[in-house]
């Protein structure tokens, strides 16, 4: 009797992590059509765009949704921009913190309040960073443009990108700090014992070990820093030309579908914005994927 | 123990997650198919119209006992709504152009439901008085070729007014906009070379300027930025005290935006299908840059599940609006419909048909 109830209780076991191991399955699989569905969507949408205006999309400098005249070069301009400049500005600030909370102070209660001030940045929503950019940062860069006696928009490619370096050095930092944290003791140490100076492990051993990796955490924060939409919307000054100098008001791909989406009342007008978006997709999901492929590789040495 | 924990937690999500989707099936199933007293209307459309709505259907909910649902999502994303049936009325700023009435599948009906206008506010702390302005210097300071204050054709119509030697800054909408629409309007029928070049649209190919998205982003960009100059709704100018400029109109008045002027635009000779920008309007104490805002309904109400006493509903609900809805515009800034423009909704709604029999 007892020895039945118990076959019973197994039975039962085996069953429920079958389903258990079914229903992860499904939403892996899941995960996987929602994404491949996207693609599929955006390109039907942009369908109509593609066929009609074919790469002159990528050349075109006029942005005229009254004429039908759809050229995304300003805005693939921007977006380079806007992102290569924050990328600049955040390199240095990143592998800075990246060496010291990874190799000076891996430890301890200034460690960990680093630590957690740099991933708050990264969890605060990003209009809450368009905000400060607007009322604090943007004031500030005028005055500066005064001084300079350009024109003072305050607004613009250069002001967008100083947010975005903020938003995006957490990205950079944190892995970094993990990839410099995984350079193997006994090479240091074999270092520090041939008489080397903590600045000299750094320089010939920690950094050229962790370089790749490093690099792959850079590239994980420009495909943040391509695809920010509303932060740099509030502080890049939206003007749909070409922009002249680092700091004339500009746009970027996200910004511009995110503006004009909800208003494209001509069917060639919405398929251009889908387009922008399915562009938006492959260069983030490019940029994901090679970021990726560096971290497996580096991690598995 | 804790593998079973897991397992009942994951059994218990998938539970739900499959009694959601069912339950979200079957209400889909039975809402309009029963003939029972109708409950809801949903709407959607102009987010302009939303505070004045808001307050209408709150009235009338009160009244009637009937929920209306309006979705501030904006004009352009009304009209789609409306053509896929999604929603029984939608609501826009701009009248549908033709290859959204060409997308369509029915006569859409317009009917005036408020009146809006545009203002240009500016920044200039040095300048007390009110900035006169003509239509030919709006278009010119917004095509790029009047750059400074203190030029001679600004100078010239504000006379006494002690204009700085500063760069102006245009500002404009960034997102695509009921408002832009007006506003481009307005320019492409008072300047020839505005309308060649620029054009009118919810979003048009700026020549010069600063986007900011939506009403507070202009404004917010024009108050931080000495010489700015951005057009706004005249409502969020009240509101918020924004210095705003008096505008000539075609009889030569100078007119300064308010709601009594907006709703003197709308004095005039309404066409049949209301489908008229009131920019630039004849009316010789009417404010230039205002507009109507429209409700839209399909003529013909019996489409889909629609059921006869939806659609008296609705059309009940318009009625009410053009008439006794009135009284709430003026306090949140809107401009009450003229007589005109009530005579003619009236005579539009009236067209409303369910299987070819009048509504109203």
């Amino acid at each position: 009797m007892a020895n039945e109830q118990k076959i019973g209780k197994t039975l039962r076991m085996i069953k429920g992590e079958r389903m258990f191991k079914r229903s992860i399955r499904l939403s892996g699989i899941l995960m996987v059509t929602l994404v491949l569905g996207i693609f599929i969507t955006l390109f039907w949408g942009a369908f109509p765009s593609i066929q009609s205006l074919g790469f002159d999309f990528f050349k075109g400098k006029t942005w005229d949704p009254v004429q039908n005249v759809f050229g995304a070069y300003p805005f693939l301009v921007g977006t380079l921009l806007t992102s290569l400049v924050a990328l600049m500005i955040s390199i240095p600030f990143s592998v800075a913190i990246a060496i010291f909370l990874g190799e000076y102070f891996p430890n301890g209660w200034l460690s960990n309040f680093l630590r957690g001030t740099i991933e708050l940045i990264a969890a605060v929503p990003s209009v809450i960073f368009g905000f400060w950019g607007f009322f604090v940062l943007v004031p500030i860069i005028r005055t500066f443009q005064v001084e300079m006696g350009i024109m003072p928009n305050g607004v613009g490619i250069f002001s967008a990108a100083l947010v975005l370096a903020i938003m995006i050095i957490p990205y950079a930092a944190s892995l970094g700090t993990s990839i410099i944290k995984m350079v193997p003791s006994d090479l240091k140490e074999g270092a520090y014992a041939l008489g080397a100076t903590r600045w000299e492990v750094l320089r010939n051993v920690i950094l050229p070990y962790s370089k790749s990796g490093l690099f792959a955490g850079i590239l994980l924060s420009l495909g943040r820093a391509v695809g920010e939409t509303m932060a740099v919307t509030m502080v890049i000054g939206n003007a749909n030309l070409l922009p002249e100098s680092i700091f004339s008001p500009g746009n970027t791909m996200a910004s511009v579908i995110a503006n004009e989406f909800t208003e494209a009342d001509h069917p060639l007008y919405l398929a251009a914005l889908i387009e922008m978006g399915l562009f938006l997709f492959l260069v983030t999901f490019v940029i994901n994927f090679i970021g990726k492929r560096i971290i497996k590789k580096t991690t598995n040495h | 123990m804790k593998k079973r924990n897991l397992q009942q937690i994951a059994m218990i999500a998938l539970g739900l997650l499959v009694s959601i989707s069912l339950t979200s099936c079957s209400q889909n199933g039975n809402s309009d198919s029963t003939n029972q007293k109708v409950k809801t209307l949903i709407g959607a459309g102009s987010s302009f119209d939303n505070p004045l709505f808001s307050k209408m259907f709150y009235e009338y909910n009160k009244n009637t006992g009937l929920q209306i649902n309006y979705q501030s999502v904006g004009s352009g994303a009304g009209i789609s709504q409306l053509t896929h049936k999604t929603v029984d009325f939608g609501a826009t700023d701009a009248p549908m152009n033709d290859a959204q009435e060409k997308e369509a599948k029915g006569n859409v009906l317009h009917i005036p439901i408020t009146a809006g206008a545009v203002v240009l506010s500016y920044n200039l702390p040095t300048v007390k008085k009110t900035l006169n302005m003509t239509p030919e210097v709006i278009a010119e300071i917004f095509l790029g070729k009047i750059t400074n204050w203190n030029d001679a054709k600004i100078e010239a119509i504000n006379p006494g007014v002690n204009l700085p030697n500063q760069k102006i800054v245009v500002v404009h909408r960034s997102d695509g906009s009921g408002t832009t629409s007006i506003f481009t309007t307005y320019l492409s029928k008072v300047n020839a070379e505005w309308r060649d070049k620029v054009g009118a649209g919810t979003s048009v190919n700026w020549p010069v300027g600063l986007g900011g998205k939506g009403n507070e982003g202009v404004a917010g960009i024009e108050k931080q930025t000495p010489g700015a100059i951005g057009y706004i709704e005249l409502a969020y100018a009240i509101q918020n005290n924004r210095p705003y400029v008096t505008v000539q109109n075609k009889s030569g008045n100078y007119i300064k935006p308010s709601i009594e002027s907006v709703t003197a635009a709308a004095n005039i000779v309404i066409p049949e299908d209301a489908k008229i920008s009131l920019t630039d309007t004849e009316a010789a104490d009417g404010y230039p840059i205002s507009s109507f805002s429209w409700v839209i309904i399909y003529q013909e109400q019996s489409y889909g599940k629609n059921t006869e006493a939806k659609a008296k509903e609705l059309v009940t609900l318009i009625n009410w609006m053009i008439h006794e809805g009135q009284q709430y515009s003026a306090a949140l800034d809107y401009a009450p419909l003229s007589e005109a423009a009530v005579k003619r909704a009236v005579e539009i709604l009236k067209k409303a048909t369910f299987n070819g029999k009048a509504i109203l």
